[in-house]
């Protein structure tokens, strides 16, 4: 089953975007669930967003550099 | 003002504490506070030798000075892992990391650096100084200077880094760098406002006390300290 690892809410106060600062992982990568998998920053803020499941990280979807939004699908995973 | 029912923080300091050190120190704090489901919260409150660090969003540019000036003057330079640009810390600023669980505070990102402005901001009107907010620009500000700066690090919902307020800082150490990536921008200390250097470590109880009033823990006493920064 394929899982959509999405940017989650950072907060009501928060941007509703953050950039990825680097990924913790590789595409075809194991992951466990709760293991880092990417680290986000916004303008003060770096933010370590960990696996919400285990599988592997099939797609990475937003670059090192790149901006994501909230909801945004941030890399495809299969559980 | 929330409740502090079985949320604890032990105070760690006020001491000085080269800044690798302090990070090392850290992230053994933060893995205690996110396995103690953020019962254990913690506030290290330090002095650093002089250290340029550059944050997440940092260039390298943004450090003006050569490497042979940064020698000359002591300053080491080092890349770290809190949000934020290029920024210094040295002798007579005080360093504040709360190592706090942002669960309990609702998951809010920028609340909470929202709520360190504030705590910084009452922490100076207790010494008389009139400082404010300078928006879209996270830190506090004395009449356009800026005071204290802000960048943070946040893994499993666990806060750590924090905020520098310079005390008695030499200012001259900022001309080394751009503070904050914001060319131009000016500092000041608590002892330029005030025409007198305040204690350290007086500044230091105040910001320990008023941050239990403010993010709602139970007033403690400092923790012996030395040990519990030195360990690990």
């Amino acid at each position: 089953m394929e899982h959509r690892f999405q940017l989650p809410d950072l907060g009501e106060d928060a941007p509703d975007k953050a950039e990825v600062s680097f990924w913790y992982v590789q595409e075809g990568e194991e992951v466990e669930e709760g293991q880092d998998l990417v680290e986000m920053i916004t303008d003060k803020a770096a933010f370590t967003v960990p696996s919400p499941l285990k599988g592997a990280v099939k797609q990475i979807l937003i670059q090192e550099g790149d901006i994501a939004r909230v909801g945004q699908t941030m890399a495809v995973i299969e559980a | 003002m929330q409740q502090a029912t079985d949320r604890a923080l032990e105070v760690i300091g006020p001491e000085r504490c080269g800044y690798r050190q302090a990070l090392e120190t850290q992230q053994r704090l933060r893995r205690r506070c996110a396995a103690s489901g953020g019962r254990e919260n913690f506030l290290m409150l330090l002095e650093h030798p002089p250290v340029i660090t550059i944050g997440r969003s940092g260039l390298a540019g943004e450090v003006l000075a050569d490497r042979k000036t940064l020698r000359e003057r002591g300053v080491e330079v080092l890349e770290t892992n809190r949000g934020g640009r290029v920024t210094f810390h040295g002798p007579g600023q005080l360093v504040a990391y709360p190592i706090v669980d942002l669960t309990a505070r609702g998951r809010d990102l920028h609340r909470y650096l929202r709520e360190l402005e504030g705590w910084l901001l009452r922490l100076l009107e207790s010494y008389g100084i009139g400082a404010g907010l300078n928006p879209p620009y996270t830190g506090v500000w004395v009449g356009g200077r800026k005071i204290a700066s802000i960048g943070i690090a946040v893994r499993h919902w666990v806060a750590y880094h924090g905020a520098a307020l310079n005390v008695t800082t030499d200012l001259e150490f900022f001309r080394l760098i751009v503070p904050c990536g914001l060319p131009g921008v000016r500092v000041t200390s608590m002892q330029e406002v005030l025409g007198r250097p305040p204690d350290l470590a007086e500044v230091a109880r105040r910001a320990a006390r008023l941050f239990c009033e403010d993010f709602g823990f139970a007033d403690v006493p400092q923790s012996r300290q030395s040990e519990r920064v030195r360990a690990g």
